[in-house]
């Protein structure tokens, strides 16, 4: 850990000056507390009815070009196995149905939480000898957007086994935790604010079941940890790094606070 | 209890930020008064025009993300902070300091950013390490447009 600025009268001196205010003064906001089931809502909710209608109508959804990708993809024979994903799983309509409603999932072979696009690269690396593929690499974003689309309407699923349990449990200690030099955490702004506005953005609930994403803003398709990359920034604080175990503990707790909410992969975002 | 908070009365706030990175370190130098701090932090008056221009610039203020008001425009401001029309009718320059230098001081939960401590977060970004949001000045700047509003 990076050695702390020497703060510690001043804190305690800040301290005092909190309780003397909570004596003078109202009584505090609360902490930000989780939303409810019954509350939760997609992203799409929250945008206007043009970005509505490119997400709902797949021949004018730019996602579905890499989704088209993927498909090819999905057949080609890759790295020096020369194997296709077709070849082991068959039809994706079939056998990939479902499947990224349930992840991020726990993977036994290297006892570590796997996120779709982590699961993909295992198949890459255990199954076609190919080299893995790099965060927001175009040929992963399109599989990852290919096995997506398989759920799509699916509710999440996330799974319920004790290693998840322990993943997701400190990814919602990371989401709850104040940080960057603005000192705010997801939760303050995506359970206690997401009816405001920041600027002129609705903040939404930050839900995580439309990913990846055609973002108009990007003018391409991005991956969930490259959202939460800029949702990180924004804060001024440094992002983990891609497919770092935190971002797959996020990744797993978001799963879980979306839980029941439908597959929309490819979503589009303003 | 009462000596406490006495002593939090006049209380000197004084950070000294890391010398480890060899970066000026920013000496955050001021006295709270229940809700207030009531001398400048620079010793001179602000510049209300700069202030102003200041807060217009929203990636670099920020506060019109949360708040609205004369200096941005309607459609860009965000609603998670109250308005900041007339402000300088509700609230005095020292309250309006004390708010702007570390709101969390008065509410812990509160969203908005202490813009003129030195970060105490985990994970602070290398270009913001160890330096506030705000110099003094620009806090000042703020103090003295946000006062001129709605007196
Ligand atoms: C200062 C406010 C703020 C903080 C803190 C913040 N976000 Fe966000 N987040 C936003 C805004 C604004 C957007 C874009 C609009 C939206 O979708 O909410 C966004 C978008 C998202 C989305 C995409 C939602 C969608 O439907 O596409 C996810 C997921 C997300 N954030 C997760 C996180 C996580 C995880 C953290 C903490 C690591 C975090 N956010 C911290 C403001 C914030
Ligand atoms: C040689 C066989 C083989 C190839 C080629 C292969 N896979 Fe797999 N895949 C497997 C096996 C076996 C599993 C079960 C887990 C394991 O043992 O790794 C699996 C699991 C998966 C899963 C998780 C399924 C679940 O229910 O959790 C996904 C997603 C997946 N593969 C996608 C792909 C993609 C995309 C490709 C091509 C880039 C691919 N696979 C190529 C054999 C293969
Ligand atoms: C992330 C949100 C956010 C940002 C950014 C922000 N504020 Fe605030 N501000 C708030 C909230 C919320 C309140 C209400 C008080 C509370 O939270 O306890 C508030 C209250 C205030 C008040 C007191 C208003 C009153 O009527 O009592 C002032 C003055 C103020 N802010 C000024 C600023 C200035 C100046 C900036 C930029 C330098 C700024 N704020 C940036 C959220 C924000």
């Amino acid at each position: 850990m990076r050695p702390r600025p020497r703060l510690r009268w001043t804190e305690v001196v800040r301290a005092r000056a909190v309780v003397l205010a909570l004596a003078l003064a109202a009584p505090a906001a609360a902490e930000p507390v989780p939303i409810t089931p019954a509350e939760r809502r997609s992203g799409i909710t929250f945008a206007g009815p043009q970005t509505q209608g490119l997400q709902a109508d797949d021949t004018a959804n730019p996602g579905m070009l890499f989704v088209l990708d993927g498909a090819q993809l999905w057949q080609a024979p890759a790295g020096s196995a020369q194997r296709a994903c077709a070849d082991c799983h068959g039809a994706a309509e079939h056998s990939m149905r479902g499947v990224a409603a349930r992840y991020p999932a726990f993977d036994a072979a290297s006892g570590a939480a796997l996120d779709l696009s982590g699961r993909i690269n295992a198949c890459r690396t255990r199954h076609q000898d190919a080299p893995q593929l790099a965060s927001e690499e175009p040929g992963l974003l399109a599989l990852a957007a290919f096995v997506g689309f398989q759920s799509r309407g699916l509710p999440l699923a996330p799974p319920q086994d004790p290693p998840m349990a322990a993943v997701r449990k400190e990814g919602r200690r990371l989401y709850e935790t104040r940080m960057g030099q603005l000192r705010l955490s997801c939760a303050e702004c995506h359970d206690a604010l997401w009816a405001n506005r920041l600027g002129s953005s609705p903040i939404t609930q930050g839900q995580a079941g439309a990913y990846p994403i055609y973002r108009l803003e990007w003018q391409g398709l991005g991956s969930l940890q490259r959202r939460m990359r800029a949702c990180m920034s924004g804060v001024r604080a440094e992002p983990f790094a891609p497919g770092a175990p935190e971002f797959i503990a996020l990744e797993a707790y978001l799963a879980e606070r979306g839980a029941g909410l439908p597959v929309e992969t490819p979503g589009v975002r303003p | 209890m009462r000596m406490t908070l006495a002593a939090a009365l006049l209380a000197v706030l004084a950070a000294e930020a890391a010398a480890q990175t060899g970066a000026p370190a920013p000496a955050l130098r001021y006295a709270v008064l229940g809700d207030t701090i009531a001398a400048s932090l620079t010793g001179q008056p602000g510049d209300a025009a700069r202030g102003a221009a200041l807060m217009g610039e929203r990636s670099r203020s920020l506060c019109a993300l949360c708040h609205a008001g004369p200096f941005a425009a309607p459609h860009f401001a965000g609603d998670i902070g109250p308005s900041l029309d007339g402000v300088g009718a509700r609230l005095s320059a020292a309250q309006i300091r004390l708010r702007v230098v570390d709101m969390r001081a008065l509410n812990p939960n509160s969203p908005m950013p202490s813009f003129h401590q030195v970060p105490d977060a985990p994970r602070v970004a290398a270009a913001w390490r160890d330096r506030p949001v705000l110099t003094a000045a620009e806090v000042e700047d703020i103090v003295a447009y946000l006062s001129s509003l709605g007196g």
